[in-house]
């Protein structure tokens, strides 16, 4: 049914639950009180891109007719993907000079992979593929693995462009690597072909998940479980435990943990921080996780 | 707390500057050109220099090259911090020894970026 634009310009209530609804349904993700006033502002694109007045008018699109064009517009819209080069710089030097150096100790098929699960526009996963390739005599004749997955097309497009502006190169890059790694590109900054073709930059779905393939040695799903409902972030790990082995590493975002929400990891005995697999048959600490249904 | 010198002609940058700069808890000195800077750090070195590069009576640049000469306790860490955003001026200021670069406009996570990695913060 139509609506018609509401004249305090704010949104209405059930405006606001169809659409995070839908990213709830498309993503399963929550959003927080502290991104729901942010919703009107992200849609702004969105709502003039279709001639849409409010966010009434475009919750009554959505409901009145199928439009996977712009649920995908409104998907993409909500998703934050805020990222920036080395974010957390320490745990960046720990996987430079503690995690890294040993699967290149302990990998005598001389294959490291690595899976950057929500990868945003691709700054975790080419900030990795700068550490390996400014250590590229440690790696020579190795086969390195990237895979990159954000459930964003929007992020994936931009991260597989390896475009990035002013702004993003300068958080977090340092200048001796911007100047190795990228170059101007109009008013954007371009990475290098070689760190481009390293990553395999793919659109998934951490709940319906096809890219990754087999087992990763380092696992980064950073600043993405705290989006996700309890029973949500269970399922995540279970799907990491599943692509992961015995030796793996797997970091997750400052505040986030696997304690009380996985029976597959816990927290690594070397890597502050990071969580390896739990040794078969190894006495869980606290009760089994609740399974979610 | 560590100290940086804000080195810029702009009374407006230098201010912006300082109100971010004391917000990551460094206390803030300020020069308005090169040789203010030089004069600065030879009386008492901070641990960061925020260069600007064009500036009256002595550049960003004339002040990295003259640094090596100055007789200074110890080499702060430079942070280039210009509008000169061009590659080649990128590649000219590391080559001087220049630690990182900033290129204006910048914002607060920005120069915290750039502090980090320079090990200041």
């Amino acid at each position: 049914m139509p609506t018609t634009p509401s004249s305090s310009g704010a949104s209405s209530r059930s405006a606001t639950r169809i659409l995070s609804g839908l990213l709830e349904a498309r993503t399963g993700q929550i959003l927080s009180e502290s991104r729901a006033w942010r919703m009107e502002t992200a849609l702004k694109p969105v709502l003039r891109a279709h001639g849409l007045a409010d966010m009434d008018m475009l919750a009554a699109r959505l409901v009145s007719q199928k439009d996977v064009a712009l649920e995908n517009a409104v998907v993409n819209a909500l998703l934050n993907n805020e990222s920036s080069f080395f974010r957390d710089l320490q745990i960046f030097d720990m996987i430079q000079r503690h995690i890294l150096p040993q699967f290149h100790a302990q990998r005598h098929d001389r294959t490291l992979r690595i899976w950057s699960a929500g990868c945003s526009t691709g700054q975790e996963a080419y900030s990795i593929a700068i550490q390996i390739c400014n250590d590229m005599a440690r790696w020579r004749g190795w086969r390195i693995e990237i895979l990159a997955t954000d459930i964003s097309t929007t992020a994936i497009e931009q991260a597989r462009a390896g475009l990035f502006n002013q702004m993003d190169v300068q958080r977090g890059l340092a200048v001796g690597d911007l100047i190795k790694w990228f170059e101007p590109s109009g008013d954007d900054w371009s990475a290098h072909p070689a760190l481009r073709q390293m990553i395999d930059f793919r659109t998934d779905n951490l709940f319906d998940a096809r890219a990754p393939v087999g087992e990763y040695d380092l696992l980064l799903c950073r600043n993405v479980l705290l989006y996700f409902t309890p029973e949500r972030r269970q399922n995540v790990l279970r799907l990491l435990a599943r692509h992961s082995h015995a030796r793996s590493v797997l970091l997750l975002g400052a505040g986030e943990t696997v304690i009380g929400q996985s029976d597959d990891f816990i927290p690594h005995a070397e890597f502050r921080g990071g969580y390896g697999r739990r040794p078969e048959g190894a006495a869980q600490a606290e009760g089994p996780v609740r399974r979610a249904l | 707390m560590k100290n940086c010198l804000v080195v810029d002609d702009s009374k407006v940058i230098r201010k912006v500057a300082r109100h971010i700069l004391e917000s990551l808890d460094l206390s803030v000195t300020e020069a308005v050109d090169g040789q203010d800077a030089l004069a600065q750090c030879e009386a008492a070195v901070p641990d960061v220099v925020l260069l600007d590069w064009n500036m009256p009576v002595m550049s960003g640049m004339e002040f990295l090259q003259a640094l090596p000469g100055a007789n200074l306790a110890a080499r702060p860490k430079i942070i280039f911090c210009t509008t000169e955003n061009g590659i080649s001026h990128i590649k000219a200021a590391v080559e001087a020894g220049a630690d990182e670069y900033v290129m204006k406009p910048f914002d607060r996570d920005t120069l915290e970026s750039k502090l980090s990695i320079v090990g200041v913060i």
